[in-house]
């Protein structure tokens, strides 16, 4: 037996818990961020942008040789992991209703699910194992990361191209696959970069996978066959270090990579926004 | 079953499910006093005036796009749940405006029931769950209570027959004039003044819409039904009151006969010979 | 039948005599299919290269210490050299509870918030905040934790919940801040983004009609929005399985606030411990020889087939129910 006044108040009550449920995850983010930029603002300066890490005892020093190194992984990770991605999301994409591509579809969506440790491991038995501790390494275990993020939104994207485009090509009496390739692509190229972008984004913050596949590196770029220093890595070296500029050099990291990370996906939702 | 027993149980409900709603003596169920409606900027009812009487059926007709659908929307306030909707003007019910401030929409729809185009049962409840739907919002959650209450809704809908062995079905395995059936007996069942309908045999087969045509003159002796239609043919044989609307606003209203046969607005004559809409 | 097109991927127009050999003409279309589908399949050659790579690595292990691997509570790389993951199984399998507990009311709440109780633009807003939780790297998580999150825990919330609740064991003990509670905390705030937001998807694919039939019963908005979780709970139960998946994987956050002690039980929730994933961040590069490193690779290999067991389940609910495609899904 409920009388009316207590369902609304219950009511009333419920929508209180559900605005205090979304205030109870902002704060969190916020304070990261605000964290972040408090603590990390004070260590971007000039040696931070030129000077590699410092040696233990050694006084100041900075982050460049880990912006160089990240920046190379990140590139080197593209490499493979863009192409595959794309030609996957193409192929999902035209052959969409083939039984490979529902598997294909499936698989790469528990792929994207994996822990980077995981996959960091899987870099490490394949490639360390034979090779040594490299940023080869560390990039294929990246790729890995790259391919389902850069096949799901390019599958994504090509998709949402209307079929009238492709009509007209095809009615112009150009082959299917170079219709894919020259129109069809192109119109969808707002949708791929995005997808490349938060790519960039997700494996510039990866630290695991660096960790087991390259390890600490403090010098700069010596050879593919060798370790690069690495932002992310950097990071977690350094904040669990008992040397304070080391600490500030983990702030100042963060601070980058939270402009980076957060940067590219600010840029893919304008990006995006105005496809609406 | 007692009468004595029944009513028992009827107090019990009514204590319970007590709508606060002030009524003042009004021979008209409904008077619509200068009513407008909006869609933010677009303007779908333009100053509509009439006075709806009880234990009728009303039936409204237009081409599409015309307002009707909205029109009963504001008459349980359902309008204003879709986002930049408005109104502005009166809605007497039993005398009462309910768009006065003081009024809880909630309140208005116990006593204002709807049946809508496409039937809408709930998918993840059975039979007896969907007529018991209502009811249990109140907390009355004894079988006891409720069996009968589900027996007899479903009886005035024409249904009873058709599903009492199979009550545990899920609402949505009937077939669609039955689910239609199914959406009555569940606004019956929290005991409302009126029934609005919006359209609710288009989606149906004739034999369906036939059986729900004669349930609605059955309802009316007890219920106040207003009721959107499409199809002429259908409002000439089912309503009392006809009510004519033409982009939004209330061309001609007044008895069905009347509006059919003799037809004073030469709006409605062309639109009820077919030759626009 | 078309006239073989010689026409290649590369439209340069080359037409190579090898070619020719080919008994079925190849077509452009034809290549393009075959090039692309080559590629795509790359997916399904990674997924059981790793499978079988982890296996490999870990034979060492297997074969030294069988099925009691997954039982033994003793982890002594230095000195009797004998690995058991029982433990680490258990605290990840205690931290994700904690974060699913504490984590997932909260994302449903979110979800329901985005989804009924806020109008479409505000919503575009705020999902797009929300998901910047998940943009966060792992790391700075971490670093968080440990400078911002563990000081606030240890100084101002945990004596106060060892005053109320400190005559239960779990919550008895000394308070240094970190520990199982707190990388509980931590992956809840991890997991929300995706739960959240795949359950706000659950939500909004309900069909309207659904709503406007309790509404029209005189329900309240709360009574509508049960409903609404009533309908979308194939949904949501994916969300909470792809958020525990989530968190079972989490790597640097939680080693770097959990406290990396390796012991069979924690004596309270405020004490230090250990998981899977934080084991082989912490101990790899040190693994100086082969069973060792073997050791750390099957917990890699638990957590594959863990996470794998998890994904499949999850993406197989959604699949069904909810064909849809977000960014967001990929964690």
């Amino acid at each position: 037996m409920i009388s009316y006044n207590l369902r609304k108040l219950k009511s009333g009550l419920m929508q209180a818990l559900v605005w205090l449920a979304l205030i109870m995850a902002l704060i969190p983010l916020f304070s990261i961020i605000l964290e972040v930029v408090l603590k990390g603002a004070s260590s971007i300066n000039i040696d931070f942008l030129t000077k590699p890490t410092p040696t233990v005892g050694e006084v100041g020093g900075g982050a460049a040789n880990a912006i160089q190194g990240t920046l190379i992984t990140i590139g080197l990770a593209s490499l493979v992991g863009i192409p595959v991605g794309l030609m996957s999301g193409i192929f999902l994409s035209e052959y969409s209703e083939a039984r490979l591509s529902y598997a294909i579809r499936f698989f790469n969506d528990v792929l994207s699910g994996f822990p980077s440790i995981v996959i960091g491991i899987f870099g490490y038995t394949l490639i360390v194992l034979s090779f040594g501790f490299s940023v080869i390494a560390a990039a294929f275990a990246l790729s890995i990361i790259v391919i389902p993020i850069v096949t799901r939104t390019t599958e994504e994207a090509l998709k949402l191209v209307p079929l009238t485009v492709r009509e007209a090509a095809i009615s112009l009496g150009i082959p299917r696959w170079k219709t894919t390739v020259s129109v069809v692509l192109n119109a969808a190229r707002k949708g791929i970069v995005t997808g490349v972008l938060l790519s960039f984004a997700r494996i510039a913050g990866e630290s695991a996978p660096v960790l087991i596949t390259m390890g600490y590196w403090r010098w700069w770029f010596a050879g593919l066959d060798k370790p690069v220093a690495n932002l992310a890595l950097n990071v977690y070296i350094f904040a669990i270090s008992p040397f304070e500029n080391w600490r500030a050099l983990a702030w100042g990291s963060s601070l980058v990579l939270i402009v980076l990370v957060l940067g590219a996906n600010v840029l893919v939702r304008i990006l995006t926004r105005e496809r609406y | 079953m007692t009468t004595s027993n029944e009513k028992e149980k009827r107090k019990q409900l009514e204590a319970v499910a007590k709508v606060e709603l002030p009524v003042f003596a009004s021979p008209y169920k409904f008077e619509l006093e200068g009513l407008n409606a909006w869609f933010g900027t677009k303007q779908v009812l333009k100053d509509i005036n009439m006075k709806i009487k009880d234990r009728t059926v009303t039936a409204i007709i237009g081409p599409s796009g015309c307002g009707k659908t909205t029109l009963i929307r504001c008459l349980n306030r359902m309008h204003e749940v879709v986002p930049k909707a408005r109104v502005s003007g009166r809605v007497l019910f039993n005398g009462v405006d309910i768009y006065n401030g003081n009024v809880d929409p909630v309140q208005i729809r116990r006593k204002i029931g709807m049946i809508f185009q496409k039937p809408n049962p709930f998918p993840m409840m059975s039979i007896y769950d969907n007529v018991a739907a209502g009811l249990k919002l109140n907390g009355i959650r004894d079988k006891k209570v409720l069996s009968p209450i589900v027996e007899r809704s479903l009886r005035m809908a024409g249904l009873w027959e058709e599903v009492k062995d199979e009550l545990d079905k899920p609402g949505v395995s009937l077939s669609g004039g039955q689910q239609q059936r199914l959406c009555i007996a569940r606004a019956l069942a929290v005991e409302p003044e009126v029934i609005l309908m919006d359209e609710p045999t288009s989606a149906l087969d004739p034999i369906a819409s036939s059986r729900i045509e004669m349930l609605i003159r059955t309802l009316a002796k007890d219920y106040t039904v207003v009721i959107v239609t499409h199809n002429m043919q259908q409002a000439a044989r089912i309503s009392d009151f006809t009510a004519f609307l033409f982009l939004g606003e209330l061309i001609e209203y007044g008895p069905t006969d009347q509006i059919f046969e003799n037809p004073k607005n030469e709006l409605t004559e062309k639109y009820i010979t077919g030759k626009f809409g | 039948m078309k006239k073989p097109q010689m026409l290649l991927f590369f439209s340069n127009g080359l037409k190579p005599k090898f070619l020719k050999a080919f008994k079925r003409p190849i077509t452009g279309d034809y290549a393009f299919k075959l090039i692309t589908g080559a590629f795509a399949s790359a997916i399904l050659l990674i997924l059981g290269l790793m499978a079988y790579s982890l296996a490999e690595g870990s034979r060492p292990s297997i074969q030294r210490f069988g099925i009691s691997f997954l039982f033994g509570t003793k982890w002594d790389p230095a000195i009797s050299q004998v690995f058991g993951a029982l433990p680490l199984i258990l605290g990840t399998l205690t931290t994700s509870a904690i974060a699913l507990l504490i984590g997932v009311p909260i994302s449903i709440g979110i979800g329901l918030a985005l989804s009924e109780y806020m109008p479409r633009e505000l919503s575009f807003v705020i999902s797009f905040l929300v998901e910047l939780l998940a943009a966060i790297p792992s790391v700075i998580y971490g670093l968080w934790g440990i400078f911002t999150l563990i000081p606030f825990l240890r100084n101002n919330v945990y004596p106060y919940v060892q005053s109320v609740l400190g005559f239960i064991p779990l919550f008895s003990g000394p308070i240094y801040g970190g520990g199982v509670l707190t990388g509980g905390i931590i992956l809840a705030i991890m997991i929300i983004p995706i739960v959240s937001a795949v359950s706000r998807d659950a939500f909004s694919a309900v069909p309207n009609t659904i709503r406007e039939a309790m509404i029209s019963l005189g329900a309240t908005k709360w009574e509508t929005v049960k409903t609404v979780i009533s309908c979308a709970r194939a949904g949501v139960t994916g969300a909470v399985i792809l958020g525990l998946g989530r968190a079972v994987g989490e790597t640097m956050a939680i080693t770097m606030v959990i406290g990396n002690k390796f012991q069979f039980l924690p004596s309270s929730l405020f004490d230090a411990w250990h998981t899977m994933a934080a084991i082989i961040a912490n101990e790899f590069t040190e693994a100086t020889y082969e069973l060792y490193s073997s050791a750390l690779i099957e917990v890699g290999l638990v957590l594959f087939l863990v996470t794998l067991a998890i994904n499949i389940t999850a993406r197989l609910l959604l699949w069904r129910s909810l064909r849809f495609v977000r960014g967001i899904v990929m964690m």
